[in-house]
């Protein structure tokens, strides 16, 4: 039964939101506690995965899962991984899922339809995305939480969504037709789709074949760097997240994570460095395009005026920040950096998406919400005598509500710029370590990337305390209320941080052993072929026999 | 046969790509349209091209797998062909809502200004 656990966080957010397609709006209610109680057991499925990952490599034994569907043995036909990475990132997607979901109960959910069944389909797609060990079944599962970001996006309507989303919809449709290319190319020279299969392979391609399995492997990447929001692949990304509603913005803050998850697998399995002719290919470019996505996140942020569009560039930042340590381990920057980088893809989205949530709280005094209603009213020819009883937010309001709301956006603000307290801080120490100890990297190349670590930190420092000043000190007559509802999953956001950065041994411990396992590509690509089917393991029960 | 279907391909994504770039949101969605037909096809030459061979084999013992066609680039096409079509039309929804909420169909929601 317990082997069955790996494909549970694809099939429980599933069920819950082909479920909750039946019924309309009227029961919302219910929609919410079944979306609630989904989003939940996702979570305690994605602890016990974790703790599969972690205690199986402390007893050095098998510490990657394997799932074959359908009982196929590994190359032929769809196998999900859980590796330490992936455990890793589902627990990340189900915390900031549940974040998110609490704070939409308080007025998202009204603005639209079907909210909680698109909800729940973006998280199939994200958790599917993860787990999954076959390129082909990737594309599948970026497909299906593209479908359910569109919708969501759209949610609420109004001509600046609409607007956006047509630009976000037409740059992704895009995006999936340079990744089918790439795909079908891997597939045109070597016949596999398995991830495993192809790590296995690569030391074997024939140079004939070689530039064109590199460029179907290029192709791929491109379509990844524009999921994952890097420059000059981004600007449609600022605009698109800003739109959003923001439980939505803070769910797109792990969707750019989701691009350089891929681009972090498949440039670790497949260009390792037992991999041949093709080791380490495109370490510069990455490092290049990385450290020039820091540069411009950073002067985004610096410039924004905002804070939905700082929090957009600082979502942007965090992407480059990773993308440049990805082609720096790809150039042999050594496990520590990678473990440092992994700690701080732990800790940012978290703190990004804690910020998306206080986008609507902190400028309800401009009329953020209040505006857009009366737009989308004014288009219908209603009267703008919007908000009503009905568009208010739910649930009780808190009296010391700003000055909670002002302490979160302090943590946060430690948290994304990096500075002691917070956990940001932990994963650039260690990024910079693991930077000047090891030799394999150029000295000029790693006295760049930690300038730049530093600066955009700083960069993020003046944006965000700009913004908060105006909010919180040279704004006297705040009156409007702030709901229960909307500060208690910020609060959550930031403990859940705050936790992280307590137990960062435990944090960095775990997040070191994920990078060692990265670099171990064989392991993975062997127990993948080896993986045993349930039909070898036990005899066959006298039902199975027709 | 390969030339008259790489020529199909070429001639379909340079349509395709030309008219994504074009301000007006229905040649976009035409140039979308093209750009998938063009990948799908694509697709299904990386299954190599044969002519009248079957792409399911017979039950039972060893086959010839050189005479027949190459089944998985087919069930990928399918796969593609559904997504893409799905895509599509949601893209198309979300065209004539940006029509009647903005009255213009440029991508941008206004005309650009006439110097």
């Amino acid at each position: 039964m317990s082997q069955h656990l790996i494909i549970a966080p694809i099939l429980i957010p599933f069920v819950a939101g082909a479920l909750m397609l039946l019924y309309d709006d009227r029961q919302r209610a219910a929609k919410f506690w079944l979306s609630l109680i989904a989003t939940g057991l996702t979570l305690a499925v994605a602890v016990a995965l974790l703790m599969r990952a972690k205690l199986g490599a402390s007893e050095g034994a098998e510490n990657i899962g394997f799932y074959l569907l359908g009982d196929w043995a590994a190359p032929m036909a769809i196998v999900l991984v859980l590796d330490h990475l992936a455990a890793m990132m589902l627990l990340l997607t189900s915390v900031l899922a549940l974040a998110s979901l609490v704070y939409a109960r308080a007025s998202w959910h009204r603005q639209g339809q079907h909210y909680f069944s698109l909800f729940q389909f973006l998280l199939v797609g994200l958790n599917g995305a993860f787990l999954t060990g076959d390129l082909f079944n990737l594309f599948v599962f970026f497909e299906v939480l593209l479908a359910a970001s569109y919708g969501l996006l759209l949610h609420g309507s109004g001509q600046v969504r609409v607007r956006a989303g047509l630009h976000y919809i037409a740059i992704n449709l895009a995006a999936s037709l340079l990744l089918l290319l790439g795909i079908s190319l891997i597939y045109g020279v070597t016949g596999t789709l398995n991830m495993a299969h192809l790590a296995s392979m690569m030391p074997d391609i024939d140079a004939a074949n070689r530039p064109l399995l590199q460029m179907g492997l290029a192709l791929m990447g491109v379509a990844f760097l524009v999921k994952a929001g890097i420059w000059p692949l981004s600007f449609w990304l600022p605009n698109a997240y800003m739109a959003a509603a923001a439980p939505v913005g803070a769910m797109f803050a792990i969707m750019t994570k989701v691009g350089i998850y891929a681009i972090l697998r498949l440039t670790m399995l497949l260009f390792a460095a037992g991999s041949g002719p093709s080791a380490g290919l495109g370490a510069g470019l990455l490092i290049g395009l990385g450290m020039a996505t820091v540069v411009f996140g950073m002067l985004g942020v610096l410039a924004s005026q905002s804070l939905g569009r700082i929090a957009a560039h600082a979502v942007i930042l965090s992407s480059g920040t990773m993308l440049a340590v990805t082609g720096l381990a790809l150039a042999g920057g050594g496990e520590w950096m990678l473990a440092g980088a992994l700690h701080y893809m732990v800790a940012s989205p978290l703190a990004a998406g804690a910020l998306f949530l206080m986008v609507e709280p902190m400028s309800r005094d401009d009329g953020g919400i209040a505006a857009m209603l009366a737009l989308t009213a004014e288009i219908y020819g209603a009267k703008a005598d919007l908000p009503s009883d009905d568009d208010g937010p739910d649930g009780p309001a808190i009296a010391a509500g700003p000055a909670l709301l002002a302490a979160c956006f302090a943590l946060c603000l430690l948290a994304l710029a990096g500075l002691p307290p917070m956990p940001g801080f932990i994963g650039k120490l260690t990024m910079i370590q693991g930077v000047f100890d090891t030799a394999d990297t150029s000295p000029w190349l790693g006295w760049a990337f930690v300038a730049l670590l530093l600066v955009s930190g700083f960069a993020t420092l003046i944006g965000l305390a700009r913004i908060g000043i105006q909010t919180f000190w040279a704004n006297d007559d705040r009156d409007s209320p702030v709901m229960a509802m909307e500060i208690a999953p910020i609060m959550a956001l930031i403990t859940v941080l705050a936790v992280i950065s307590i137990e960062s041994e435990a944090v960095l411990r775990y997040t070191d052993r994920t990078a060692q396992a990265l670099h171990q590509t064989s392991r993975y690509a062997q127990g993948v072929l080896t993986a045993p089917r349930a039909d070898d393991a036990q005899p066959p029960t006298p039902e199975d026999v027709p | 046969m390969e030339i008259v279907l790489s020529l199909a391909i070429g001639v379909l994504s340079a349509s395709g790509i030309w008219l994504i770039l074009r301000p007006r949101s229905f040649q976009v969605i035409v140039g979308l349209c093209l750009l998938s037909y063009a990948v799908n096809l694509f697709i299904f030459s990386m299954g190599r091209l044969t002519l009248s061979a079957p792409a399911i084999m017979p039950k039972g013992g060893f086959v010839d797998p050189t005479r027949y066609a190459d089944p998985l680039p087919q069930a990928l096409v399918l796969t593609a062909i559904v997504i893409s079509f799905a895509t599509t039309a949601l893209f198309l929804v979300v065209l004539i809502a940006s029509r009647g909420f903005t009255g213009t169909d440029h991508v941008d929601g206004r005309e650009r200004e006439q110097p």
